[in-house]
């Protein structure tokens, strides 16, 4: 799911070949699962076929070649149409918030950023308003309010470390400003 | 319609600024949340609005009269009236009953000793702690002792409740319970309310949320409103 968009990502800042983007993606997202070198080269043959990544040249620098690939035009406006879909607040949801958070400061301005984030932060408000008053409903049965509580915590969850980025975001852009 | 409105208020302690400026609506009936981490300003916007600390700079009226400006005598009498108020905890006279600490306000405001219990009564009642009256808060939970607190906030039946942080002192099911509590009384009373907190699941309490940050409103997202109906069992 998200690690093709983390890849288009990473090609954002220029072109990369295959073991660039695999250490780029493990430094970039610390905490995820490791991306396979199988995986890495799946996902770029998919984004190539897909016409939104194409080969920049051959890399042979003392070893064997190495291809270099980069965003296509349509690459930057898939990756910016990603980046702008606020995710529907549900408890799955986390990991691709944060690939989207990672990736979103890694391409976009810091004000921009900040705007996805409050983008986010207002569907999850949204969305936790609406089960805080689904639980209360006198029509709400045992089973209803605790199915409530557990999107509840996962929102609450979500919110607080949002909050936090949307802090340090706040804060990156201050520092970057002259 | 606005039940208060602040305009460009300014408050600091010393040299640290607080409030650099804070303009907000309060709509009548609403339950307005504001959020923002700690040291943000929430705290001391609520007592500038509450009329319990006056600002240094910019305006607050409430249904369309300049409070921020009158004497101490008349913000009290505002504050004994019109306004309730709720805090995290410490509010309750540890002397007195659950009962006498309801009744206290009205005593203040010159109610009759019987008419006053009978009132604070029927508010613990009300707020489900009626078996406790008698008791003194060091024989009540924490919970109790918060629905009391709320109890005293609401019996002058004040147009607006002021609560900062009502449930930080709770665990999480007895917060909900008192804040369940919170929402269906003052949308019994149609009681405006003004909540500060820096937890998302309080203010998902709220109809609408404003965001605070360093002593500023956060207008990217003071849009962020569901303009629909309250809840509450």
């Amino acid at each position: 799911m998200s690690a093709s968009f983390v890849l288009l990502g990473l090609l954002s800042s220029g072109p990369k070949h295959g073991y660039e983007l695999k250490r780029a993606y493990d430094r970039s997202l610390p905490n995820a699962k490791p991306l396979a070198f199988g995986q890495v080269y799946s996902t770029i043959g998919r984004l190539e076929r897909d016409g939104l990544v194409e080969r920049a040249g051959q890399d042979r620098d003392g070893g064997p070649d190495r291809v270099t690939y980069e965003l296509t035009e349509l690459g930057r406006q898939t990756l910016d149409e990603w980046l702008g879909t606020v995710e529907p607040p549900a408890p799955y949801v986390s990991s691709v918030l944060l690939a989207k958070v990672v990736v979103a400061l890694l391409t976009a301005e810091p004000e921009r950023a900040g705007s996805y984030l409050a983008d986010q932060r207002a569907a999850h408000t949204t969305r936790l308003r609406e089960l805080t008053r689904s639980k209360h409903d006198p029509t709400a049965n045992i089973g209803d309010v605790i199915t409530a509580d557990f999107t509840i915590a996962h929102l609450d969850a979500d919110l607080r470390w949002l909050r936090t980025t949307l802090d340090r975001v706040a804060e990156l852009h201050q520092e970057t400003q002259p | 319609m606005t039940i208060l409105q602040a305009r460009g208020v300014v408050r600091s302690y010393g040299q640290t600024p607080a409030l650099r400026g804070v303009s907000l609506d309060v709509h009548e009936g609403e339950i307005l949340a504001v959020t923002g981490p700690s040291g943000c300003g929430k705290s001391t916007l609520l007592h500038c609005l509450a009329g319990i600390m006056r600002p240094q700079e910019g305006e607050i009226h409430y249904r369309g009269q300049r409070i921020d400006t009158g004497s101490e005598s008349v913000r009290s009498k505002l504050r004994r009236t019109e306004f309730g108020v709720l805090f995290q905890f410490g509010q309750l006279v540890m002397e007195l009953t659950a009962a006498e600490n309801v009744a206290l306000p009205l005593l203040l405001a010159g109610t009759g000793r019987r008419e006053a219990r009978t009132a604070a009564l029927t508010w613990l009642d009300r707020v489900g702690v009626a078996d406790v009256a008698d008791n003194r808060p060091g024989q009540m939970s924490g919970g109790q002792q918060q629905r009391c607190a709320l109890a005293r906030a609401l019996v002058t039946e004040p147009r607006v409740l002021f609560a900062d942080e009502p449930t930080g002192a709770l665990d999480t099911l007895t917060g909900e319970q008192v804040l369940g509590q919170l929402v269906r009384v003052t949308h019994e009373q149609r009681t405006t309310v003004v909540l500060v907190t820096h937890e998302p699941r309080v203010a998902g309490y709220a109809d609408r949320e404003l965001t605070m940050r360093d002593g500023v409103l956060d207008e990217t997202e003071a849009g962020i409103a569901v303009p629909s109906g309250r809840h509450g069992r």
